[in-house]
């Protein structure tokens, strides 16, 4: 595909991303220290004189910094999240200052299995320490600590973004505005955790196998696993439909879907760029992420210590983060007395809808992201 | 402010806990915020007011009324207010309990279909009321459970409630008068504040 040259009206453009090493350390939830890590982010738009209006992304399950904008001319792609962040979008770079990191443990750039672990001086690999929410919530402020921005003035995250969104208002009340929190659960269901754990035993059945001798790999197959429930019935019946792309299905020979030739594309594209051992950690991130459990399950006490205000939002068809689960997030800040906006937005997309530009959620995001610009110049 | 909003307002408490179900626009509890320093939510579902609610800096809740409030838990609220909301709910006897289970205090307003326009166009036209203060053909309205003040009055004395209030409120929204003898036919717009009583 012939490069696209970037729009620069509503686009951010060009963007470099930028390391930033840490060499004092950091101790993770789990016990284990990691004696120096590094964390690669971008940021988009200005930061003002008194450093109010930053705004940090965080990313979900296979995300990275690169949320925004163009690494070069021709890459082909923006960033993951270009439709959401740039001048006049709903994350609108004329008024806020951007962060996008990609967080610790990640495959993009910062320090993660594929890192060197300084006292063996070979990879991690699958000796990488556990990681929690919590842990790339602390990293995510010491990063802020190095970018001199005491507060930021809103945290924003879908699904596994969400919860960072979520532990960020718990962990640290003065550091932030507003979460707000897209396609999110306060924690995740059992058949949340049975769908990360078959695409665990997905990764794992390689090393079992010694290799995939060419077929697709696990992370493949667990990326493929994901990626349905990200999408609805209604979504994937309108997209493919029983559509063959090859063989003859009145014969029973040698057919192939569209959906089941999609899904194999995904998977092995995702397999040869991402990192099995990140994706792994990630899930098991995701299936410890219960911020009410320290609190003996009640989320209104949880959140009694925050002082952020909250925008959630949920998505009709989402059902691997159903609306419901939205509104015991919702539920809980408005018991606890928390200034809170929800919108459930109606849409086929299913839990990717957080990252399509749908008319009215991005309506909803904008109207409030500008009140919150809003509040910063009063 | 329309004047049942005002009205609504005066019966609220400094620094309440107010839910304003069917909260439209946000406009009372913008005004409550700045004038009463309440902490106030409003529940609403329709995209356009909920918009206008995030522009005005009023919490705001998406919720359809119709699939109940389960999710407010009891004396959560000081007062809930629902104006010209009960007559389009499907079981408003239901909601009426859950006002006063969630609060100890709520307002509710409604259009009287007692009003004398009303009766004479069914009575000497034949055909379904259209007025003022309920424009609606009967093919379009959302209103699908009207009642008459004499109508809510039974309701109130059925369920055993304490009518702290009851005045009228002329279609125009411009004046607010105590209830009377004939406001249940000259009256367009009910307006109740209700304890539990009993």
């Amino acid at each position: 595909m012939k490069a696209s040259v970037p729009d620069t009206r509503d686009s951010v453009g060009i963007v470099e991303p930028q390391l930033l090493r840490f060499e004092q350390g950091v101790t993770l939830q789990c016990g284990e220290v990691l004696p120096n890590f590094e964390l690669i982010y971008e940021t988009y738009g200005q930061l003002n004189a008194d450093r109010s209006n930053a705004i940090l992304i965080c990313h979900a399950l296979s995300g990275h910094h690169h949320a925004a904008g163009y690494h070069h001319e021709n890459e082909t792609r923006p960033g993951w999240w270009d439709n959401c962040i740039g001048p006049g979008k709903p994350i609108d770079t004329s008024k806020f200052h951007v962060v996008s990191l990609n967080n610790l443990g990640g495959c993009h750039g910062s320090t993660g299995p594929r890192s060197t672990n300084p006292s063996t001086g070979e990879p991690y690999g699958e000796t990488f320490p556990t990681v929690t929410v919590r842990d790339w919530v602390n990293t995510q402020a010491i990063l802020a600590d190095a970018l001199n921005i005491e507060k930021f003035a809103a945290v924003v995250g879908g699904s596994l973004g969400g919860m960072q969104a979520l532990q960020w208002a718990i962990d640290f009340p003065d550091r932030i505005g507003h979460a707000v929190l897209i396609a999110c659960a306060p924690k995740l269901s059992a058949q949340n955790i049975a769908f990360n754990e078959i695409a665990r035993l997905a990764i794992k059945m390689d090393s079992v196998d010694g290799s995939s001798d060419g077929a697709l790999p696990g992370l493949g197959l667990a990326r493929m696993i994901g990626h349905v429930t990200y999408l609805s019935d209604d979504s994937m019946g309108t997209k493919f439909g029983r559509e063959v792309k090859s063989g003859d299905i009145e014969q029973g020979k040698d057919v192939q879907f569209q959906v089941e030739s999609y899904l194999h594309y995904q998977g092995s594209r995702f397999a040869q760029t991402f990192d099995p051992n990140t994706y792994v950690l990630v899930t098991r991130a995701l299936d410890y992420f219960d911020p009410a459990m320290e609190h003996n399950d009640n989320l209104e006490n949880t959140l009694r210590r925050v002082k952020a205000k909250f925008l959630v939002i949920s998505f009709s068809s989402d059902w691997r983060f159903s609306p419901e689960r939205s509104d015991e997030i919702v539920d809980a800040l408005v018991a606890a007395g928390k200034p809170t906006v929800s919108a459930n937005i109606t849409s086929s997309f299913g839990h990717d809808s957080f990252l399509m530009d749908i008319p009215r959620y991005f309506n909803v995001l904008k109207k409030y992201l500008a009140s919150v610009a809003e509040e910063l110049d009063a | 402010m329309r004047v049942d909003l005002k009205h609504a307002a005066a019966f609220v408490e400094d620094n309440a806990r107010v839910l304003d179900l069917g909260c439209g626009d946000g406009e009372l509890l913008q005004y409550l915020q700045e004038s009463k320093s309440i902490r106030g939510y409003g529940v609403e579902r329709d995209q356009d007011a909920i918009e206008s609610c995030i522009q005005r800096g009023v919490n705001v809740i998406e919720h359809d009324l119709n699939s109940g409030l389960d999710r407010f838990p009891d004396d959560s609220f000081d007062i809930v207010v629902m104006t010209e909301t009960l007559q389009a709910l499907e079981s408003p006897r239901t909601l009426l309990r859950e006002l006063l289970r969630i609060a100890n205090r709520c307002i509710v307003s409604f259009p009287n279909f007692g009003h004398w326009r009303c009766r004479f166009q069914l009575l000497f036209r034949g055909r379904m009321p259209v007025a003022e203060h309920l424009p609606h053909a009967w093919y379009n309205t959302p209103n699908i459970h009207l009642c008459t003040f004499r109508d809510f009055d039974e309701l109130c004395q059925l369920e055993g409630l304490e009518v702290v209030e009851r005045s009228v409120i002329d279609p125009n929204y411009r004046k607010v008068k105590s209830k009377s003898t004939f406001s249940n036919l000259f009256g367009t717009t009910g307006f109740y504040v209700l304890g539990r009583g009993r």
